[in-house]
């Protein structure tokens, strides 16, 4: 019983990392068709940011962490206007190849910069401890995950459907001729919505510093489980993301306590059935 | 834009047959014996880096047979690793348990690599674009699981070795230096490669690029897309079986890596930076990235990522590709 709540309540957090890391990939990949294999890079320079600043400069984590998407978000912007907008256009196989060599400088610089040993994120005393929940206690830290998770989901899809914002997201994906000559600034909207998806990704390199250590190749080492889920939840499905990283990630957690020696068997396992039975997305027919 | 340049190219061949002129088209022996050639000078001239150039020919074949399926059937696929790796293993529990001769092994290997292209591919290719992306991911992730639950035989985390292979041809024995090793890799490299060029130049091999170019319209002339697809695939796992297998030749070890996401990925990104759907373009792409890997890391060890990933992006914002196509059109050359 205790197995059974603790592979629950560690599935569940482990499922909101993934979702918050993903949700980023899917709506570029999903929505802008642009197929972005840096975005583990970009979780591992949110990740990087927030221990720096919490362990050299010993600043509060709260601080810490909002700097350190701001400062994703700012990269992602960056990249976005100067480069990637360019790629916009050309062949998936050239948006692959130029998405995993600019991965591999991320990589090679914050292993020049910082160091090829792990970084741990120092949490302010209210999170190492444990909340008493009434029927059980909970890890703060985990309980600070899933909170966070859910409310990047509702706001993620509030975003998307309630605001205006995202009626322009949507229109400069249905067709970005025309909601320009409709005076949408689609480049503006475009340059947001990427810096935003890096943004979740930094987010999700902080939140799951634990389960998935921070090391220079974070950034390709976790790019497989994020592909899985955004393929799982469908292009661009903010919904299905979420759906699909809490059933991903309660597989993995429960095959990590039950069954540690078949690796991650299980969790591909699920992926091809989930592929198989809904090619396009879980929740979509 | 595509089909209009098949379109010229088709009308130009013809005008060529009316007027009793040889043809254009470069006959399919002439690039593997170019290769052959540079690849013997190779060897000679560079006694002391065998050990790379063997590993070149070996990963040339797997780039060679990956580019069969993402250049000429035009499916991309990020689990190519899951052929080279069960070749290896083959090959190397071949050597283990029942005879070490290099040929039995190469040809156990080409049937592994091709027997589990042909079962998987029957499930992978009734999906098509990102969903048959990731299902190859995750065949190649179960495969890695499953080699490394079965640790009787392939030997786990430890790697498969402790095996001898015997002497080529039953005379030729494998020397320390690798002497041997590299003249027959090189050797089974340029075999393959033939066979490669024949058969994408095959009517079989045109009906697979023109899937390729148009599946609807290839399904409504009445071609066996599926089925076309499905021999394709199966007949690069047995190229990259082949591969796999000359690596544990070679080496005289298996390693999980071998079956990992990180090889797999790499052979596309060679296969993307060599140029994709020509082949030969698929053996430039490895000697250039093994070339680049080998020396950039032999200066220093930490940073070649620096120098591998700034090429990856330079050759997206100035292709290769397009650079030597209009360097031969400025020399006048064809193919």
């Amino acid at each position: 019983m205790n197995t059974l709540s603790n592979i629950l309540i560690d599935g569940l957090a482990y499922g909101m990392v993934l979702f918050v890391i993903a949700v980023g990939l899917s709506v570029t990949l999903g929505l802008m068709r642009f197929v972005n294999l840096s975005h583990g890079a970009f979780a591992m320079v949110g990740g990087y940011c927030a221990a720096l600043l919490t362990r050299e400069l010993q600043w509060s984590f709260w601080v810490a962490v909002p700097l350190a998407l701001l400062a994703t978000g700012l990269l992602g912007a960056v990249l976005e206007a100067l480069v990637l907008r360019h790629l916009y256009q050309r062949k998936e196989l050239d948006q692959v190849l130029f998405t995993i060599g600019l991965t591999f400088v991320l990589i090679a610089a914050t292993n020049a910069l910082v160091g090829p040993q792990v970084q741990m994120i120092q949490l302010p005393p209210s999170l190492t401890g444990s909340i008493d929940l009434g029927f059980r206690t909970m890890p703060a830290q985990r309980l600070l995950v899933i909170g966070v998770g859910l409310a990047v989901a509702l706001g993620a899809a509030l975003t998307v459907t309630r605001t205006r914002f995202g009626i322009w997201l949507r229109a400069a994906v249905d067709h970005a001729g025309t909601a320009s000559s409709l005076g949408i600034p689609i480049r503006v909207v475009q340059c947001v919505t990427f810096a935003a998806g890096a943004a979740m990704a930094g987010l999700g390199g902080v939140l799951g510093a634990e389960v998935m250590p921070l090391e220079p190749y974070y950034a390709l080492k976790y790019l497989v489980l994020v592909l899985v889920v955004v393929a799982v939840g469908g292009m661009g499905s903010i919904a299905g993301s979420l759906c699909a990283a809490i059933v991903l990630g309660l597989i993995e957690t429960a095959s990590k306590y039950l069954a540690s020696d078949w690796g991650s068997l299980f969790f591909f396992a699920a992926m091809a059935v989930f592929l198989a039975w809904r090619p396009n997305g879980i929740l979509k027919r | 834009m595509n089909t209009m340049t098949l379109f010229k190219a088709r009308a130009r061949n013809l005008n060529d047959d009316a007027g009793g002129s040889s043809p254009k088209c470069a006959p399919a022996w002439r690039a593997p014996f170019i290769t052959l050639a540079m690849g013997l000078a190779a060897c000679l001239l560079l006694p002391d880096q065998l050990g790379l150039l063997t590993r070149l020919f070996v990963i040339g074949l797997l780039v060679l047979s990956l580019d069969l399926v993402v250049g000429i059937a035009g499916l991309a696929t990020l689990g190519h690793a899951a052929m080279f790796g069960v070749g290896a293993y083959a090959a190397g529990i071949f050597a283990l348990r029942v005879m070490p001769d290099p040929l039995v092994g190469l040809a156990v290997g080409v049937l592994a690599g091709g027997l589990l292209a042909g079962l998987s591919g029957a499930f992978l290719l009734r999906y098509q674009g990102f969903t048959f992306l990731m299902l190859t991911v995750a065949v190649a992730q179960m495969v890695l699981a499953l080699a490394h639950k079965a640790r009787d035989w392939t030997g786990g985390d430890d790697g498969l070795s402790g095996y001898i292979m015997g002497p080529l041809f039953g005379y030729f024995e494998f020397d320390f230096v690798g002497k041997l090793a590299a003249f027959y890799s090189l050797g089974v490299l340029v075999v393959f490669f033939y066979v490669a060029r024949r058969l994408v130049d095959s009517p079989f091999g045109l009906s697979v690029r023109g899937i390729h170019e148009n599946r609807a319209r290839m399904a409504a002339l009445g071609a066996p897309v599926y089925r076309r697809l499905l021999t394709m695939y199966a007949i690069a796992g047995a190229f990259a079986g082949a591969a796999g297998a000359l690596s544990a030749q070679t080496t005289a070890v298996v390693g999980l890596d071998s079956l990992s996401f990180s090889l797999s990925a790499e052979v596309l990104v060679m296969l993307i930076l060599g140029g994709v759907g020509r082949l030969s373009g698929a053996l430039m792409g490895a000697a250039v990235f093994l070339v680049l890997h080998h020396t950039a890391s032999s200066i220093n060890p930490y940073h070649w990522l620096f120098v591998v990933g700034g090429l990856l992006m330079l050759v997206v914002l100035a292709p290769p590709a397009r650079c030597l196509a209009q360097l031969r059109a400025r020399l006048g050359m064809t193919r």
